[in-house]
């Protein structure tokens, strides 16, 4: 462990040898095409397949009215506990009214992907328009259009989080502020879009899904087609990208397996970029009401945040569970004694917000990120300096926070000074100062962010949902071959990340052997006893923790094999350097592949030996884990043009032990490049009409490498107490750190420019009206 | 998505792909780079019933001088001259319009005649051959003419050709002595078309005071155009700061560009400004010989 290596997956994904769900065409499939709306709200009032039935190598056309009695609901909402959320009809093909652009209502089977687009053009949907919410605000107001008009309210749900005194909070405070802080709407946008292909299989149905959780899709399909479980066969390839997005199951999965079922052939769909732009779930879409007390020294004295959650229209897994844990990690790496945060769930006539990367946590850590500078900046305090005064101290940890979480462990002072020792904060505060007399406006902004992931504790992140109940372990199981070759099968599935490799890595040190000698199986509900798969930065911190396990208890045999066979007491037998040896005698010792060899070959064991070398273990963690760290963003904004350059951006993160600091740092990177997106240039926009205005990737943007700086990384460690790795998760750091570090950088730019606060996405419009605004807030007032 | 259904046909030659035009007129379309032209089809956006493809006519690429002009055949790909050492040196104009062009892979297959003929206003090469004065040479299987450049554009992605009429060059006079240039845009990301920009030419007289000006504008209106006022505003003035602003206020002052997701007209306009005092302020250090100056807005790396 702790190893830097190259992912053992790169050369087959590089050569072009990756297999994704559209490498694979089978014998006989047809391929499926939908209609989907094209109005933000609207009642259907017919569909006509008749032309496209007649086109030629169409098979079949089925529409919402075909499902009913065959596929029910949707059959999960995650939500908040205690917390009453409303729950809309929905159904993989919408019958009656669809309330979002986007939404399936018919679907089109054909020998060939072109007859199948081609024919579902030609189905002929009449639609009686609806009036329209587009915008939660808008959605909140007394008379604005009811997204479901039977629930009488666009309120999906409230619920509330905090503790401490709020009143004696404020009353203490010498400074209060005010911000509306916005988190606009983004695409997870992973270059494999989604995609699916069912096969009939016999009785049973076999389901490759581009997905990030084959267990959960399997129980979510065949509840809602009223199937036993083990009718269906989950297998995931190769999977190019999740972000969250494909920790869903969508009905699109349902249907094609239905649809084979049905036909007895097998089915496809693979999503265009327009469709996963339009229909696959987005994230954030928070406006976030934010009210801070602080001394005049800068400690902080309350916090209280009202969040209005955009939710879309319809509920996809976890929609309403996303903005409640915006709540958790609201004081970030402070000690504010008292705070609370409200959540109003809004629906509104665009698609469902769901998880990406981040899930709820960016959000939060954005609010504070921002507000703390906002704080220092009002009493003229350093950044640096507000936040040390504020930091939960290490000595704190386990941290019993007052709205309820338990923070693992922490060093926020750690990864800040780290942070400033690559920075050169004094330096660049005189560049800063010279490049000003020049009229070119450059700025640093930090980020110190503390995240909760590591998904599990099923006591409190296991779902209280709707018709579907589980719990958030992961499993894992470890198996020693008789030449001493070892497998791993986890439960957890990644979609890029490298889960080969690290988990190779950390189960070879665990039982003395080369990671070159593990093979790591995931991805297929027929291989995997379970798993709940990878999302929120778990697949280490709980699915690697299994793995170390059920390793542990293949060494715990080993250990009595070997005891047997050099007759010693199993206590004796101890593992270091790839060697069992009994202590004391470092001549008498075993490698594992001379144990395996025993434990299968088993003339010399004794008669109540069982065979084999192989254990599973279900792990399921006292507490989430709590990475942490410290960004900075150094930026120049052209104040003519409005376009922002990073200049540098520098990031420390802590996320305990590490497994492979090469994959770790790819993840970093990864997150980073999506914050920078997020705050420069991504943004998911609707018309007031609910036409979505971002449907291909000229008008979505992503930031490319010529956009971007070198990311500069470095690390600390703090083990996790709540896993016997000590590893925490890393794969959404950059996402939650990056937006506050650059916002916080362009407003310290522009702050002697009259800008005070500013909102993402940092358009280049976006900056010159802050200038503007600037400017005439910061002019005497001619009367 | 994916194209809806069409003929698709590839001619040997311009006659053949001429009386392809004239059979198919309207429903035909030509198919070039298929840079702009394919994604149009994929999103179902252009439903021509025929496709004719323009690839196989050799005769149709290649960029030459003749009489001192240059002479561009339509089907050149980008790519070809960006890196013409020809072009480079006596109309570096193109060339440096041609860095903004989309990227790389996209300049490799998109041609010359395609970007002029797509007559999208938030592209480079147009707005460039507006600065040159340029000329267009079309053919049908009826007639052969020339158009002038400014007699070409009618509004967004429309041109004065007729629905039978093939873009075969285009053709660009020698540019003067004492001539600086400079092509200035800005746009989101690198390769994305601009929110706004501008192409100058700049020729001055010994004395250093402006002998001619030509200023084109990118993304200004729903095609390129030229800031007539602004360059008779500067012709005879010295090209002192003043001077610079006074013409880029003068080259905003009738534009109305169309706002959108990424810029309002408001901010689209303001940029032309900027864009413009840049250009104008790049073309005159040029044309006086002037080094570049090491990064244009201050930035280490
Ligand atoms: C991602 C991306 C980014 C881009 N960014 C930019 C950018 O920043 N700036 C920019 O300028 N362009 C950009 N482009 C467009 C690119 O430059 C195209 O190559 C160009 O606009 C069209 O050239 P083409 O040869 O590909 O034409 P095609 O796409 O083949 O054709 C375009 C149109 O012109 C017509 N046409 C083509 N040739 C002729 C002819 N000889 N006579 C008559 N009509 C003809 C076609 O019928 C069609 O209507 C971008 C493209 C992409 C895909």
């Amino acid at each position: 462990m702790g190893r830097p290596s190259r992912r053992r997956e790169d050369p087959r994904l590089l050569r072009g040898e990756g297999r994704y769900v559209d490498d694979i065409d089978l014998r006989h499939q047809l391929h499926a095409s939908f209609v989907r709306s094209p109005h933000a709200h609207a009642r259907v009032i017919s569909i006509d397949a008749s032309a496209a039935l007649e086109r030629p190598g169409v098979r079949a056309v089925f529409t919402g009215a075909d499902l009913v009695g065959e596929i029910g609901q949707a059959p999960m909402v995650w939500h908040p506990k205690d917390t009453e959320v409303l729950v809309p009809d929905s159904w993989p093909l919408l019958r009656d009214r669809v309330a979002c652009v986007g939404a399936a209502v018919a679907l089109v089977l054909a020998d060939r992907r072109y007859e199948a687009e081609d024919a579902a053009e030609a189905v002929e949907v009449g639609y009686e328009l609806l009036p329209v919410s587009a915008h939660p605000l808008e959605a909140l107001a007394d008379d604005a259009p009811l997204v479901h008009p039977e629930f009488g309210t666009n309120v999906c749900f409230e619920t509330s989080m905090g503790g401490g005194d709020l009143d004696a909070g404020f009353a203490e405070a010498d400074v209060i502020l005010e911000r509306t802080i916005v988190n606009h709407r983004i695409a997870a946008v992973p270059i494999e879009p989604r995609g699916a292909l069912a096969e009939p299989r016999g009785d049973r149905v076999a389901l490759w899904t581009s997905t990030q959780n084959p267990h959960l899709a399997r129980t979510y399909i065949t509840r809602q087609l009223g199937w036993d479980e083990d009718r269906l066969r989950v297998i995931v390839p190769d999977v190019g990208g999740g972000f969250g997005c494909k920790a869903n199951v969508y009905g699109e999965e349902t249907l094609v397996c239905w649809c084979a079922a049905k036909l007895g052939r097998p089915v496809k769909w693979i999503e265009s970029r327009s469709e996963n732009l339009i229909s696959t779930n987005h994230g954030r879409a928070q406006t976030d009401e934010v009210r801070i007390g602080a001394r005049s020294d800068g400690t902080i004295t309350a916090l209280q945040i009202r969040v209005i959650a955009d939710l879309g229209a319809y509920h996809l897994m976890f929609t309403p569970f996303i903005p409640a844990t915006t709540a958790v990690v609201a004081s970030g790496c402070y000690a504010i004694p008292a705070l609370r945060t409200d959540t109003v769930g809004v629906f509104t006539n665009t698609f469902s917000i769901d998880a990406i990367r981040g899930a709820g946590r960016p959000e939060g850590a954005h609010i504070i990120e921002l507000m703390i500078e906002q704080v220092a900046a009002e009493l003229e305090l350093d950044p640096v300096e507000i936040r040390r005064r504020n930091f939960i101290p290490k000595e704190d940890f386990p941290a019993q926070m007052p709205h309820g979480p338990v923070y693992d462990s922490g060093d926020y002072h750690g990864s800040l000074d780290v942070l400033l020792e690559h920075l050169d904060l004094e330096g660049f505060r005189r560049d800063q100062a010279e490049a000003r007399e020049r009229g070119v406006y450059r700025g640093v902004g930090f980020a110190t962010y503390m995240e909760a992931c590591g998904i599990a504790p099923s006591k409190i992140a296991g779902p209280s949902g709707n018709g579907l109940d589980f719990s958030m372990w992961e499993s894992a199981v470890v198996r020693v071959g008789t030449d001493g070759a070892v497998t791993v099968q986890t439960g957890v599935c990644p979609a890029g990340q490298g889960h080969e490799t690290t988990f190779a890595q950390l189960v070879a040190d665990r039982v003395g052997t080369d990671p070159s000698r593990v093979k790591v199986v995931w991805g297929d509900t027929d291989a995997i006893p379970n798993g709940m798969g990878t999302a929120g930065s778990r697949s280490i911190a709980v699915g690697g923790e299994a793995a170390a396990l059920a390793a542990d208890r293949v060494v715990a045999k080993a250990r009595q094999i070997v005891a047997e066979v050099l007759e010693a007491s199993p206590e004796d037998v101890e593992l270091a350097d790839g060697r069992f040896a009994v202590r004391g005698s470092p001549d008498r010792s075993m490698t594992l592949t001379e144990v395996a060899r025993a434990a299968y070959i088993t003339d010399e064991m004794p008669e109540e030996f069982e065979p084999g070398l192989e254990a599973s273990c279900f792990f399921d963690p006292p507490g989430f884990v709590h990475p942490f760290g410290a960004h900075a963003a150094i930026v120049e904004v052209d104040t003519e043009t409005g376009r922002i350059e990073i200049l540098r951006y520098v990031a420390v993160d802590d996320c305990g032990k590490v497994i492979n600091p090469t994959l770790a740092a790819g993840q970093v990177h990864g997150g980073i490049v999506q914050a920078i997106g997020q705050a420069l240039l991504e943004k998911i926009e609707f018309g007031p009409d609910g036409q979505p205005l971002t449907t291909s990737l000229l008008d979505y943007a992503l930031p490319t490498a010529a956009e971007l700086p070198d990311l500069e990384l470095d690390r600390t460690e703090t083990p996790s107490p709540v896993n016997s790795l000590g590893a925490k998760g890393i794969g959404e750091a950059g996402t939650i750190a990056g937006t506050p570090a650059m916002v916080n950088a362009v407003t310290d730019a522009l702050r002697p420019l009259g800008v005070e606060f500013i909102n993402m996405p940092l358009s280049p419009q976006a900056v010159l009206e802050a200038l503007r605004d600037g400017a005439r807030d910061a002019a005497p007032s001619a009367s | 998505m994916k194209p809806p259904v069409f003929d698709y046909h590839d001619p040997e030659t311009v006659e053949e792909a001429l009386d392809l035009l004239a059979e198919h007129g309207d429903e035909g379309k030509l198919l070039a780079g298929g840079q702009s032209l394919v994604p149009l089809l994929n999103f179902r956006l252009a439903r021509p019933e025929n496709l004719i493809d323009l690839n196989r006519l050799g005769s149709l690429t290649g960029i030459r001088r003749e009489h001192g002009s240059l002479q561009i055949g339509a089907m050149t790909r980008q790519s070809t001259m960006e890196h013409s050492a020809l072009v480079a040196e006596n109309w570096p104009l193109l060339t440096e319009a041609l860095s903004y062009v989309a990227h790389a892979q996209i300049r490799n297959r998109g041609t010359i005649g395609g970007s002029v003929a797509h007559a999208d206003p938030a592209a480079e090469l147009p707005v460039a051959f507006s600065a040159l004065d340029s000329r267009v040479r079309v053919r049908s299987a009826r007639a052969e003419r020339t158009i002038e450049i400014s007699d070409l554009f009618v509004t967004h992605l429309t041109t004065t050709l007729e629905p039978d009429e093939l873009l075969v060059g285009i053709e660009v006079d020698p540019v003067p002595e004492r001539t600086g240039h400079a092509f200035v845009e800005f746009a989101r990301r690198h390769g994305d078309f601009a929110l706004g920009g501008a192409a100058v030419l700049l020729t001055l007289d010994s004395s250093g005071s402006c002998e001619r000006a030509a200023i084109a504008l990118l993304g200004a209106a729903p095609i390129p155009v030229r800031a007539t006022d602004a360059e008779q505003a500067l012709v005879g003035a010295a090209i002192d700061e003043k001077a610079i602003a006074a013409a880029a206020d003068a080259a905003i002052a009738d534009i109305s560009p169309t706002g959108d997701i990424h810029g309002s007209a408001e901010y689209r306009r303001d940029l032309c400004r900027v864009m413009v005092r840049r250009a104008i302020a790049a073309a005159n250090r040029r044309a006086k010989g002037e080094p570049e100056p090491e990064s244009s807005n201050g930035v280490i790396d």
